[in-house]
């Protein structure tokens, strides 16, 4: 039967998902994911704020350049960052090859252009009606933009989450980067969900495979869940 | 009523950030962070689980080192060795082990390991190569390709692996060059490590050099159906070596720590976890260790390891020729070339 194994497969995933050992696997994703996103949007806030709030020349390039970010793969942004990043390369010095900072370095560059965009769109959608309606109402300039932010929080959230879904859902950056490190009881381990279901595919302990499978959909299924609902709350 | 909105959400936010980074790791105890080496390592030793399962837990043990392995291809671990990513690597390819140390990356290399590669293939065995010499299997199975052009026989890993770099010089002691193989329509390549490449080609019904441990480990758990057809001839013999990075070349690298992961592997106590490994799992070892039959210094097996696994430096075998030796604490095997050739 075509579909035997795949029952089977799911069946012994079940009993696997409560594993000590697929539970630290997925803290592990959701703590370097979240890390990453955290770095994101400490740039991306102020520099989309900048974007979004001032007029000035060549906005229209820095915007475009910024939406084609969005398409790198997320195995050049990999290869790329290896480069950099051994010993020898350029950025060597901040040792982040094969640790759990260097994917959460990574997937930060990675979502910084997806949050970037997102919150520029949202603020300049809102900035022209809010902006106007604040200074009529004798507003300075400052106190506009500060209300102009404030009205946009739900883009800015819905950036987040969109950063952090894509963050602990990639591949590329785990693998080059993290190297798929795992030693029992060991500090310096860096596999995470995703590189965690590759390998075992590879191996073809498929359960194994299919529990981290189901743990990973659920993160990203839940953190959705949770925008549509905030999304759903704002309006 | 807004302002209710954002405060919620922010505070919302900040759980979730201080969620993620608080996050406690499951099975840590210790506090301290233990000291690190990185080694980088081929995927045939990685992927039989005998570095994770054995090496590292015993090695922590004894030392309180953590190994973080990074299994890639040989032509993989040399590159991260060069660019400074690896305190030692854990290669099994003659050649490009001592190009790596000719270029002044690599010193102290100790052999501790080896096995047989094996040309698998389906049970039915169409090309018909059970129990033919390697040279007259390979000879019949591009023949038998050449006449079934239009299906998948033979499935090369061609990832610079030693793997890789050992199948390619069967291939010329058969009479055929590698580049021109690949280009036919029923030669197929992976690109990927051993298991991977063992699980394509069980599911294409082809034929595959693999090493003894990966294809054990895999047929055992069942993820393949594929036959050993091929395993005489001295030219199978897989040497595994350990080499450590030259500290003059690449700073920063902890070499003293991987000295002692080069004297464990060779110690009577990690060659005995290495003999271990796999016999109770797989009724057979996956690995033997090197240092007895080099320390008995008589049988196949010893000239063999000699002329597949050591360098000729001079009128003599060694495992590490005296230019690449720094600062060793441990001795070296080696032995007259008449042992071998005579």
């Amino acid at each position: 039967m075509a579909w035997e194994y795949i029952i089977q497969g799911f069946s012994e995933a079940l009993g696997l998902i409560t594993e000590p050992y697929i539970i630290e696997i997925a803290l592990r994703s959701i703590k370097v994911s979240g890390i990453a996103t955290v770095m994101a949007v400490a740039w991306s806030l102020p520099l989309s704020m900048l974007i979004g709030l001032k007029n000035f020349r060549g906005k229209w390039l820095v915007k475009t350049f910024i939406n084609g970010l969005m398409g790198v793969p997320t195995v050049i942004w990999g290869l790329i960052l290896y480069l950099l990043l051994v010993p020898r390369g350029p950025l060597g010095t901040l040792g982040l090859l094969y640790t759990e900072m260097g994917i959460s370095f990574g997937q930060a560059l990675l979502i910084t252009p997806i949050i970037m965009s997102i919150v520029v769109n949202s603020l300049e959608a809102i900035e022209n009606e809010i902006r106007e309606l604040a200074l009529t109402l004798g507003a300075d300039e400052i106190r506009a933009s500060f209300q102009v932010v404030i009205e946009s929080v739900g883009g800015i959230i819905l950036a987040i989450i969109a950063g952090f879904n894509r963050a602990i859902a990639e591949l590329g950056i785990a693998l080059m980067i993290g190297g798929n490190i795992y030693v029992k009881g060991g500090h310096y381990n860096t596999r995470v969900l995703t590189t965690a279901i590759q390998m075992y595919t590879v191996r073809a302990e498929i359960s194994v495979a299919i529990a981290l499978g189901i743990i990973l959909m659920g993160i990203v299924l839940g953190v959705n869940l949770l925008s549509n609902l905030i999304r759903k709350w704002l309006t | 009523m807004k302002r209710m909105t954002f405060i919620f959400v922010v505070f919302l936010i900040m759980s979730v950030a201080i969620g993620c980074i608080g996050t406690p790791k499951v099975e840590n105890t210790t506090t301290e962070t233990p000291r690190v080496l990185t080694i980088s390592t081929t995927t045939s030793l990685y992927d039989t689980g005998i570095l994770e399962e054995v090496v590292a837990p015993a090695f922590k043990e004894k030392y309180t080192i953590e190994l973080r392995f990074i299994p890639k291809g040989t032509g993989g671990a040399i590159m991260d060795a060069k660019n400074g990513a690896s305190d030692a690597i854990l290669v099994h390819a003659l050649s490009r082990e001592q190009a790596f140390m000719e270029e002044g990356y690599g010193v102290n290399r100790k052999v501790f390991a080896y096995n047989f590669f094996v040309i698998v293939g389906p049970k039915s065995d169409p090309a018909g190569i059970k129990g033919l010499g390697v040279t007259e299997a390979l000879k019949k199975l591009v023949e038998y390709g050449r006449m079934h052009p239009n299906q998948l026989i033979w499935i090369s890993r061609d990832d610079g692996s030693g793997t890789n770099t050992k199948e390619i010089a069967l291939w010329k002691a058969a009479g055929f060059s590698f580049e021109e193989l690949k280009n036919e329509k029923w030669f197929g390549t992976t690109g990927s490590g051993m298991g991977n490449t063992l699980l394509y080609t069980s599911e294409r019904k082809a034929y595959t050099l693999s090493d003894i441990g990966t294809y054990l480990k895999y047929q055992k758990e069942g993820k393949i159906d594929l036959d050993v057809l091929v395993d005489k001839g001295e030219e199978l013999i897989n040497v595994y070596a350990i080499i450590i990075i030259n500290p003059e070349k690449i700073g920063d690298k902890d070499f003293e720590g991987a000295m002692l992961l080069a004297e464990w592997l060779t110690s009577e106590e990690g060659q005995k976890a290495i003999a271990e490994y796999g016999k109770e799992e797989f009724g057979r070892s996956l690995f033997y260790p090197a240092v007895p039959v080099l320390e008995q210094k008589e049988g196949e097996v010893f000239k063999w390891l000699l002329k597949y696994g050591f360098m000729k430096d001079g009128g003599v075998y060694t495992e590490c020729p005296t230019k690449f030796r720094y600062n060793a604490a441990y001795d070296f095997f080696e032995f007259p070339a008449t042992m071998v050739e005579g």
